[in-house]
């Protein structure tokens, strides 16, 4: 049992939150708000892209693999850049990307279009959504971590410089004894 | 209108339950196996295939299919944790994950269709 795969989980409360056992009707409040929001905003990009039996269901595809991308980025900004917001990764995490995305209209999907005789379009469907769902996830998560690296060394660059009395000057080469 | 608030009202109890669920799954299992995702995506398939197999009037699927069902699976929670197994290179326990939760998924999306068929007849 490796703790950091526990402690990074979307589920699972954090440092910052009470243990199991503890009221938790906050958290429960923000995962039910998140939730109706995110199926809402899925429910109306069904009901504007309603896909045909037997069709590649685009609407469950991009519901799903959008919120894996975001997701990615709303896990290593919980961990690295809003530190100690309690309600943040329930409401935003459990609940609108966990109510926005889907696994049971994805299943069902794979069932409607064999029912439908299109055995391709559900093959095609389950591995795309798979292969696509993990990409997003991972560039999400990758980008954003590389992000974040960025903005902090350049804020380092700065504080060094001005602790030595001098400008930050990034592309002007320095002579002289240090 | 309507649908809006029937989709609104499933979810609102459907979110909540999936992160009950896996709270107290994870309670009992010290495991960094997903379970309590693998769990909710199953149970979630399996009764959405039932209510589209009967098929269920409009009302019902909003409010249970597309709300209830819609909110307790997520596709978001189960990427992200495979993500974080793979991070710790936990490879057989991410292949093992992913494998479950689209055989026992899917599986029970077809299972519920025809059990439902098989009671309405």
């Amino acid at each position: 049992m490796d703790s950091t795969a526990s402690s990074m989980s979307v589920d699972q409360p954090g440092p910052t939150e009470p243990a199991p056992g503890a009221r938790r009707w906050p958290e429960l409040g923000a995962v039910a708000a998140g939730g109706v929001i995110g199926s809402l905003a899925r429910f109306g990009l069904h009901e504007a892209f309603p896909s045909a039996a037997g069709r590649f269901p685009w609407a469950t595809f991009t519901v799903n693999v959008t919120g894996c991308l975001l997701i990615g980025v709303l896990m290593v900004l919980v961990a690295e850049v809003w530190v100690g917001r309690r309600l943040l990764r329930p409401f935003l995490g459990v609940g609108v990307l966990g109510g926005f995305t889907t696994f049971s209209t994805y299943a069902l999907d794979i069932e409607r279009a064999v029912s439908a005789g299109a055995p391709r379009v559900a093959l095609l469907y389950l591995g795309g959504t798979l292969v696509a769902a993990m990409l997003a996830v991972g560039a999400g998560a990758g980008l954003t971590g590389a992000a974040i690296r960025a903005v902090r060394r350049r804020t380092v660059v700065r504080r060094t410089a001005a602790q030595k009395g001098v400008a930050h000057r990034p592309y002007r080469h320095r002579r002289g004894p240090r | 209108m309507m649908a809006a608030l029937l989709v609104a009202l499933g979810a609102a109890v459907g979110a909540p339950l999936r992160y009950l669920t896996d709270q107290a799954i994870r309670a009992r299992h010290d495991s960094v196996f997903p379970w309590g995702t693998m769990t909710v995506n199953v149970t979630g398939s399996l009764l959405l295939g039932f209510l589209v197999g009967l098929p269920a009037n409009d009302a019902i699927l909003l409010l249970a299919g597309t709300g209830f069902c819609g909110a307790l699976t997520s596709y978001s929670t189960f990427s992200y944790e495979t993500l974080r197994l793979v991070q710790i290179r936990a490879w057989p326990v991410a292949a093992a994950s992913v494998l479950a939760n689209l055989v026992a998924g899917i599986g029970a999306a077809f299972a519920g269709v025809a059990l439902a068929q098989a009671i309405v007849g």
